[in-house]
């Protein structure tokens, strides 16, 4: 068994973000899609945790905790537009939200 | 930064993670992300993020980040997936889960997350010789203090990063406060 | 494997830090198989002390004065027919009890029941409890929306929303408590639990009493924000049965309520503990600096053979005033039995307690040490127990906008002000 390194943990980050781009591009339901913006930022975060691990310093935990914090407040936000929006146009579907005022 | 000056590394204490760990953990948080962008069913998708999210702490705990770890379940587990359990009850309607749940242009999609992937693995291939070739062992008993000196600052000086943990203060204030507003029915 | 057995009798820190894999299983044994036996003797305590309460006598005919009765009702639970609702959602239906029983059973690894009578010691360990029994929250918002009906929906939606706001008002009462932990010596502060009750036994006070009202109306927050918590009376509407006809379990039968019962009384044990931890000193016996010496340290000793000692004389009192009718036999030599073991654990405790008298070097001391540890803690938590059961017997349960009002508009704003207020206290004096 070869040691692990920070590659590895590096790996699994960039899968955990192709997969959420996927995620992003491909769905419909809306809240998936916010979803799959939450799982890009945790890759990104499992990008810097392992970088302070490299580097020895926390540097980049104290910045991992700030994008922990931008991440709530975004998703507060992005499920609040979610649901104004569904008060108007009872859909959740991305490519039916295609008008900006009707 | 020349990694080898830095007096950790030498520190020779023995890893605490086995490979068995970081594959099983990294092995759950890839399934659970595979399982969330292909469920019809938007809960079981909820259901599969916590999943990752979770096995990501782990790999936050095996990375010696055991507050991150803690932020992560705290404000991910018992937060934000609720909140997003809690609006997927509300905006769910039963004709959703029938209709078609990819959309039109998923090829194009899929092939572009695939470039992304070459350009990622590419990009580490090509970046392996910049990185040391030991890990540094960060101590483990004082990362929450050590976190607390960056973001509060210790001996009475500012740390570096207080003014930018004020601003994420203020950016959750205004992100309630929107929240709030977008969500009310009269303002 | 001796090796490990033995190199653990001599520390002083949880095995899990020693790396004493086999020591460390072991407790994980011991407290998972404990806290189940807890709670279905919390089972039974609940049923009689409510009906005590009520002036009725609650179960007595099962085994004698109903001790058998959770024996019976685990059996029946067992047996029941698996009834899972049309429409449900199957996967997350059989999720939903698993997470909450994981959540509610997880936090026991850092619970220390003495300063090396833990299973572990996470440098985050009140950060980690905190974090994994918020994780309840999701199995009760799963569980409402896999019924596939619109009781336990409702009832699983205001359970969550009841949750999460206590649970700011808790988090803000027990980061008041962690700063007082930083005015020991060192002048560092720390989230473990073990060295939040090492702060305590050097500063010499429990928290509840530091900077008199301060601590008390932290510990005050909490305990009303872990009563909330847990879906206890008086905060129990998500899961009245006059109200929402048992709210987010209602579509569950069988061995999976059994798993919510297991997770409600699990969650109920473990934030007492935090409680006992942060507020009245975990392990630590009464008036440590006032009555020391050892005359007092083994007069406080005896106290653990002195508590079963009075269960077995209850016991006893039940054996002789059973009726005289030959029905009654059985049940009078069960509870003889059952009065002749707390008698000899009694007795076991006693030796213990002469045995290791006066020393803390050898095993015997040792022993005695752990063994005085782990009961005091445990004697807290049984009174938070107590205290528990009599809230749900006496108050009346709040009306969910009275409860939300409460939780937002004074939990908080009084969690808020002690936090400043300790924080300006600690500096000032330091």
């Amino acid at each position: 068994m070869v040691p692990i390194t920070t590659i590895h943990y590096l790996v699994v980050a960039a899968a955990l973000f192709v997969l959420g781009v996927v995620g992003v591009l491909t769905r419909r339901n809306v809240v998936i899609v916010l979803m799959s913006i939450e799982l890009i930022l945790n890759a990104v975060n499992l990008n810097l945790v392992a970088f302070s691990r490299m580097w020895g310093n926390l540097y980049g935990q104290a910045f991992a905790i700030f994008i922990v914090v931008d991440a709530a407040a975004e998703a507060a936000v992005g499920l609040g537009i979610l649901i104004a929006f569904f008060r108007n146009k009872e859909t959740i579907h991305v490519d039916e939200i295609d008008l900006l005022k009707w | 930064m020349n990694p080898m000056a830095n007096p950790l590394i030498n520190s020779g204490a023995a890893p605490v993670a086995t490979p068995f760990f970081f594959y099983l953990l990294a092995g759950l948080s890839i399934v659970g992300a595979l399982l969330m962008i292909t469920r019809r069913n938007a809960v079981h998708s909820a259901l599969a993020l916590i999943l990752t999210l979770l096995s990501v702490a782990g790999l936050y705990l095996m990375l010696y980040a055991p507050f991150v770890a803690g932020v992560q379940i705290i404000v991910y587990g018992g937060g934000i997936m609720v909140l997003f359990l809690f609006v997927i009850m509300l905006v769910n309607i039963e004709r959703v889960s029938r209709e078609r749940q990819f959309n039109r242009m998923w090829p194009v999609g899929l092939l572009a997350s695939c470039a992304l992937l070459a350009l990622f693995l590419g990009a580490l291939e090509k970046g392996k010789s910049l990185l040391p070739d030991r890990l540094m062992q960060i101590p483990e008993a004082s990362n929450t203090q050590g976190i607390a000196a960056l973001l509060y600052g210790d001996a009475g000086r500012m740390g570096q990063y207080t003014f930018a943990f004020e601003i994420a203060s203020l950016l959750l204030l205004v992100a309630i406060l929107g929240a709030v507003i977008m969500t009310k029915k009269k303002i | 494997m001796l090796n490990e057995l033995m190199s653990y009798l001599g520390s002083t820190v949880p095995p899990g830090i020693a790396g004493n894999q086999l020591w460390a299983l072991i407790y994980v044994l011991v407290v998972f198989a404990g806290v189940s036996a807890t709670v279905l003797c919390m089972n039974w305590i609940e049923r009689k002390v409510l009906a005590h309460f009520q002036i009725r006598l609650g179960p007595m005919r099962v085994g004698p004065h109903g001790l058998l009765q959770p024996f019976a009702d685990a059996l029946k639970l067992l047996l029941k027919e698996d009834i899972v609702p049309a429409g449900a959602d199957v996967a997350a239906f059989w999720i939903a009890p698993v997470l909450g029983l994981v959540a509610a059973f997880t936090v026991y690894c850092v619970i220390p029941f003495g300063p090396s009578q833990a299973v572990t010691d996470m440098n985050i360990g009140i950060l980690f409890m905190l974090g994994v029994s918020s994780l309840g929250a999701l199995a009760i918002v799963t569980a409402g929306w896999a019924s596939n009906s619109h009781y336990p929906l409702m009832g699983a939606l205001r359970s969550s929303a009841q949750i999460v706001s206590y649970e700011v008002a808790m988090g803000m009462a027990v980061v008041s408590a962690v700063l007082m932990t930083s005015l020991n010596t060192k002048g560092i502060g720390t989230l473990s639990m073990i060295g939040i009750v090492e702060a305590q036994r050097e500063q010499g006070v429990w928290f509840l009493f530091k900077f008199f009202p301060l601590g008390v109306l932290a510990f005050a927050v909490f305990a009303i924000a872990m009563v909330a918590e847990t879906n206890r009376a008086p905060f129990d509407l998500p899961e009245a049965e006059s109200e929402l006809t048992a709210g987010f379990h209602t579509e569950y039968s069988g061995l999976r309520w059994s798993f919510f019962m297991l997770a409600e009384y699990a969650a109920m044990i473990a934030v007492s503990s935090i409680a006992v931890t942060l507020w009245l000193g975990g392990w630590m016996r009464p008036f440590p600096n006032l009555l020391s010496g050892n005359f007092w340290d083994f007069v406080f000793s005896l106290f653990p053979a002195l508590t079963f000692g009075g269960l077995a004389a209850m016991a006893f009192l039940g054996t002789t005033r059973m009726p005289p009718h030959p029905y009654f036999r059985i049940q009078k030599i069960g509870i003889g039995v059952f009065a002749v073991l707390l008698g000899l654990l009694a007795l076991l405790l006693l030796a213990i307690a002469i045995g290791g008298r006066g020393d803390d070097v050898n095993i015997a001391g040792r022993l005695r040490e752990g063994v005085d540890y782990v009961y005091w803690f445990l004697l807290k938590v049984a009174i938070f127990m107590y205290l528990f059961i009599w809230y749900r017997a006496t108050w009346p349960r709040y009306r969910f906008d009275q409860l939300m009002a409460v939780g937002w508009k004074v939990m908080l704003p009084i969690s808020l002000g002690v936090l400043i207020l300790t924080a300006i206290v600690g500096v000032v004096v330091s």
